[in-house]
Parts: C-alpha cells; sequence; structure tokens
C-alpha cells in the first residue's frame, strides 16, 4: 500500500510518516506544490493526504488536477481551517475524506484505512485479527466464529481499537472517534472506562485472544494475548 | 421629555409674559381711544345743547335730566378765565340697570344774555369691569390658541424637519456590532444633521472595522494555533508509544491532557468567532423534541456514567427555523453543562412546551450568580478542564436567532430557552 503525504510543515508530514510507517505503509512525502505534482506525475499511490495550503499553491488546485485527470488515488484533506466551504468543496471534487487539525493519530490511521478499504476491497469488508472477526457491513464481531453480543458503541470501540491494533489510542481520540465532535466539549472523558470495561468482560467471556490494555491514563491499546 | 414638547414649554413661558404686557397696554391705549372719542361726542352735545338753548330759553332750568342727558343750572357769574371744560367719570342711576353705572360726564358753563349756567352732560360709558373680563377672557382664549397651534406645527413642522435626526436615531439604536456592518446613512440637506450624519458613519465604520478586526485576529491566531497543536499532540503520541518509563508517561499524560484542553479552547473560541461572523446561513426547521432525543442517546454513556437520569417531557411539538450545526451546539452545550455540572444520582429534567424548552438540574447548592454566568470564561469552581465558553457559545447562538436565553434557581438549576 503507498501513501503520499503532502504537507508542508516538516514536524507535521514527519509525524504522519512515522505514525502510517509503524502501520506498514510504504510512506512518500512532498513538502510543496511543484514536488507533489512531480510525484504524482510518475507513481500510483493509493491514498494521498493532502495539505489544502501550500506555500506554492492550494491543494484543492492539486485535488481539481488530479481529478480532471482521472487519477483514481484515494485522497484526504487535511487543513488547519476547519472550513465548511472548503471540506464540500474538496469532497465534490472528489475527494473521499476532509479531515480538520489536529487531528489524533489514530484517527488518522483509522480514515486512511477506511478509504483503502473503500477503494480497494469491493464486497463486504471483513477484519481479522488472531482469533477475531470483525464484520464492518453487518457490525458483528465474531470470536472463534461465535457471535458476541455488542451494543452499537462497543462496537465502535472495538472496530476502533482494531483498526489502530497494537497502537496506542488516547481517551480524546476514541471519544470524539465514537461520540462524535461535539463530545469534546465534556471535561472529562470517565464514562469512556466503563464501556471499556463492559467489552473487557464479553473479550473474556468468549475467550478473545487479544485484550484492551490500558496506557497509563493516556488511553487504550488492544494487543494480542 | 422630547424635545419637540420641550420647545412648547420653552414657548409656553415667555408668550404668556407678552401676552400679558400686551394685553395691559392694549387695554390703556382703548380706553383712551375711548374717552377720546366719547369726550368728542360731548363736545358736540354741548355745542347743540347752548345752541338750543338760545332758541328755546325755557331749557334753561332743567336741573333734572328732564331731557334725559343734560342739566341746566343758573349760577352767579364766574370769571371768564375759569371757564373750562371739566370731563369726569361718575356713577348714575340708571333705570333700565336699576344700578349705578358709570357715566362719562361734561361740566361746563355759559353764558346768554349775561345770565351764566353751568351745563351738565352726560353719556353712558363703557363698564370698565365688563371690558376688563371680556379682554381677559379674549386674551386667554388667543393664548389657548396659540399654544394649540405651536404645538399642531410642533407635531407637524418640527417633527417633519427632526424627520431624519429621529430616523438616525432609530437607526443607531437597532444597530447591532456584532452582526451590522453599517447603518444606512440619512438624507436631509440641513447641514447639521449632514454633519451628524457624517460622523456617526465615521464613527460606526470604526467600530466596525475594529470589531471585525479583532474577531480576525481571533480566528487567525486559532487557525495559526492549530498546526502547532497538532504537531505537538501526535509527536507526544508517538513518543508514548515508543516505549518510554512510567514516570515519563505520566508526564506526557498530563502534557497531553493540557495540550487537548487547548485544542477544546482554540475550536470554542474559532466556533464562537464564527457565530458572529455569519456562517452557518443554511436554515432548516428544527424540531427540537427529535433533537433533544438524538443528543440523549448520544450522551447516555456520560449521563449513566455520573449516574444522572434523563427525563424528557414534551407537552408541544416545539420547531424553529434555525441553522441544524448550531441548533446541536446550542443543546449540546446545555446539555453538557447540565451533566457535568449536576450531581451524581439526581435526575435532568428536560421540559419541551410551546415556544419554551427548559432544562432543570441538581447541582451546586445555591443559586450561581445570574450576571456573567453567559460572560466567556465564566467559570465555577468545579471542572477545572472546562473551557468556561459552553454558556457564552450556547448563548451567542440563542442571541443570533432571538431566541432567549435565561437562568433561575429555585431548588434546582433552571436553564430556560424561550422561543419567539
Amino acid at each position: 500500500m503507498k501513501i503520499l503525504i503532502v504537507e508542508d510543515e516538516a514536524e507535521m508530514l514527519q509525524n504522519m510518516k512515522l505514525s502510517l510507517e509503524r502501520e506498514l505503509f510504504l510512506v512518500e512525502t512532498a513538502s510543496d506544490y511543484a514536488q507533489a505534482l512531480d510525484k504524482i506525475g510518475i507513481y500510483d499511490y493509493d491514498c494521498i493526504i493532502l495539505d489544502i495550503s501550500l506555500p506554492d499553491g492550494n491543494g484543492l488546485e492539486l485535488l481539481k488536477m488530479l481529478k480532471g485527470k482521472g487519477i483514481p488515488d484515494g485522497v484526504i484533506m487535511v487543513s488547519a481551517k476547519d472550513s465548511l466551504d472548503d471540506k464540500l468543496l474538496g469532497l465534490h471534487l472528489g475527494a473521499d475524506d476532509y479531515l480538520p487539525k489536529p487531528f489524533h493519530m489514530a484517527e488518522l490511521n483509522a480514515r486512511v484505512k477506511a478509504v483503502l478499504r473503500r477503494r480497494k476491497i469491493q464486497g463486504a469488508p471483513k477484519l481479522e485479527w488472531e482469533n477475531l472477526m470483525v464484520s464492518m457491513e453487518d457490525h458483528t464481531v465474531l470470536i472463534d466464529h461465535k457471535e458476541v453480543d455488542l451494543n452499537r458503541k462497543e462496537f465502535d470501540v472495538l472496530l476502533y481499537l482494531l483498526l489502530n491494533k497494537d497502537r496506542l489510542v488516547s481517551k480524546t481520540a476514541l471519544a470524539e472517534h465514537v461520540w462524535g465532535d461535539h463530545i469534546d466539549q465534556a471535561d472529562s472523558f470517565d464514562f469512556i472506562y466503563s464501556q471499556i470495561k463492559n467489552l473487557r468482560k464479553k473479550l473474556d467471556l468468549y475467550k478473545a485472544d487479544v485484550e484492551i490494555k490500558a496506557v497509563y491514563g493516556i488511553g487504550y491499546k488492544l494487543i494480542a494475548r | 421629555m422630547k424635545l419637540l414638547n420641550r420647545t412648547t414649554t420653552y414657548f409656553a413661558i415667555p408668550m404668556l409674559l407678552v401676552l400679558g404686557i400686551w394685553t395691559v397696554l392694549f387695554y390703556h391705549n382703548m380706553l383712551d381711544e375711548i374717552y377720546d372719542s366719547m369726550d368728542d361726542g360731548l363736545e358736540n352735545q354741548k355745542l347743540l345743547v347752548i345752541q338750543k338753548a338760545k332758541n328755546t330759553p325755557e331749557i334753561l332750568n332743567t336741573p333734572l335730566f328732564e331731557d334725559g342727558y343734560y342739566t341746566i343750572k343758573p349760577i352767579a357769574a364766574i370769571p371768564s378765565g375759569q371757564v373750562v371744560d371739566t370731563y369726569r367719570d361718575t356713577l348714575m342711576y340708571m333705570q333700565n340697570e336699576r344700578d349705578f353705572e358709570p357715566v362719562r360726564l361734561l361740566e361746563t358753563v355759559f353764558q346768554i344774555n349775561g345770565s351764566h349756567y353751568k351745563l351738565k352732560l352726560i353719556t353712558s360709558m363703557v363698564e370698565e369691569d365688563d371690558l376688563v373680563e371680556d379682554l381677559l377672557y379674549s386674551i386667554l382664549w388667543l393664548y389657548l390658541g396659540l399654544l394649540a397651534v405651536l404645538l399642531i406645527l410642533n407635531n407637524i413642522v418640527l417633527k417633519k424637519i427632526w424627520d431624519p435626526f429621529y430616523t438616525l436615531l432609530s437607526r443607531l439604536a437597532d444597530f447591532r456590532l456584532e452582526k451590522d456592518r453599517g447603518i444606512d446613512p440619512i438624507r436631509s440637506n440641513i447641514d447639521e444633521f449632514v454633519q451628524l450624519n457624517t460622523e456617526v458613519q465615521k464613527l460606526v465604520q470604526l467600530s466596525v472595522s475594529s470589531y471585525t478586526g479583532q474577531k480576525q485576529f481571533i480566528e487567525n491566531a486559532s487557525h495559526e494555533l492549530q498546526t502547532p497543536l497538532a504537531i505537538s499532540i501526535n509527536k507526544l503520541e508517538l513518543l508514548a508509544e515508543s516505549g518510554v518509563g512510567e514516570r515519563a508517561m505520566e508526564s506526557i499524560s498530563s502534557v497531553l491532557d493540557n495540550l487537548e484542553r487547548l485544542v477544546r479552547l482554540n475550536r470554542s473560541l474559532l466556533l464562537l468567532s464564527k457565530i458572529g461572523n455569519r456562517n452557518y446561513l443554511e436554515e432548516t426547521s428544527i424540531d427540537f423534541g427529535e433533537l433533544t432525543k438524538r443528543l440523549m442517546v448520544d450522551f447516555k454513556d456520560m449521563a449513566v456514567h455520573k449516574k444522572i437520569e434523563v427525563h424528557l417531557k414534551e407537552e408541544a411539538k416545539l420547531q424553529h427555523s434555525m441553522n441544524g450545526d448550531l441548533a446541536n451546539v446550542l443543546l449540546t452545550n446545555l446539555l453538557i453543562n447540565a451533566l457535568v455540572h449536576g450531581r451524581e444520582r439526581t435526575t435532568l429534567m428536560i421540559t419541551i412546551s410551546n415556544k419554551k424548552m427548559e432544562l432543570a438540574n441538581f447541582g451546586t447548592e445555591g443559586a450561581l450568580a445570574a450576571d456573567g454566568l453567559f460572560e466567556r470564561f465564566q467559570k465555577t469552581g468545579r471542572g477545572a478542564h472546562s473551557t468556561g465558553l459552553g454558556l457564552a457559545i450556547a448563548k451567542a447562538v440563542a442571541d443570533r436567532y432571538g431566541i432567549g436565553l435565561q437562568y433561575h434557581f429555585t431548588d434546582r438549576h433552571l436553564f430556560t430557552l424561550h422561543f419567539p
């Protein structure tokens, strides 16, 4: 899986590259419009992460050109300016997703995987790890082929952790992803803990080979036993 | 007191004075003229009577007004140098009025055939008290008439003249810095109003530009903060994954918490600025009952965690036309406020009735200070991680759609939305 990150902030670029490489993606980078143009011309990418504001051009222009030429790469727009207009325009021009800065690495991973899934796999996408199998289409979780009874939120939490398996998922990232953007007004995410507790019980009950590990007050990690 | 009425008051007092003085002068003038004309008449009659006496000597002895208007009495001779006509006012009994009435009397002396006679001639005259009374009444009516004319003129002419002023005044009163770009100029060819208009326009433009400048600054600052915040948070997330020790993890956790607080603060500021900036223009009819039910599902886990029971009582359908995202923001912030500050093991009662929505929760004992509650960065002791912007955001949304947002305290905290 080859990914291109177009981002002018060197540190931002470095972070994204590092995080995606930990997911074993092949990551290339471009730090301005011209470089991006060159790379897109030469290689095919499965997913392009595109910052809207570039020093020598607008990411939206690049997107327009890309889609105009019929290049099928998946595109995730990234912007520091959380603008509804940019988002709508970007999606209209054919971008797959829009991610306002700042975002969590876990969220970036999840979004990239969602785009790749939409692009590559036809039919019902399934995620498998150890004896765990999650079907995203009919929202079911099977452990050793036995269906686990999960409510909607528990399913979302498990799926998000699975998309970021072996990676640290911060409480905020999890809360924002599962409970929605507006939850971030809340002053504590303690309520997540009760969901995690229930989920752990069910994973134990069905003897899953994976477990949710708490990481020092920062968040959680789904690991293989 | 209105400007128009004030001028009338100022006119009324001097006018009374001027009219008073004028009345006194007029009265004396008129009286003079009347006496003059009466005295002329009497002199003429004197000549006629003397003429008559020469032809009919029998009237030379009529001492008791036998002929109605004169008496003649023979008198001893007097030095001719003393013969003067004297006019004076006196009283005489009038048969018709059955009363003593003032009369004008001419006393003179004349000579016929060497004998002297005293002649008294009378003519009835104006009754002064009647005259004064009549005059007073006329003046009073004149005064009232003038006042009425003045009032009417004020209300028609002055109103017309001052119309641009009042127009400007009402536009200024309606002017809202947060939403208006400026105020419409007034049309007038009166120099003072033209100048007033120019100065007001200048002032308003200055206010608007400094206000938008400030908002722009907040927005730009917030945007500029996003990237460094993103870099810092992501770096820490990556660092936390790379197996540092427990002590370091604690520090990372704390730094992350604070950075995320900064992110929330930044987002809230941006949202506030956007609400003011007339973003979110698209409006649909929002069913507040439906929206509340949806949000109750979203916040169920949070409520369960705090052991707060949320009840919705929908007495009537409540719909209002507004932007969907902002309706969401409004209710979300009120709900979060109630849940965050609500005491554990209590209830949150949401009542939706006609044109009204009320959230009642048990929180701290006693009322919160109502003034400043909806101000930015107003924090109560609890919730060190809250941004202090939640209620300010709710208020900004409510204000934008003319919805009243009020706080009361009975035995619980009541936040009420009054829809127009």
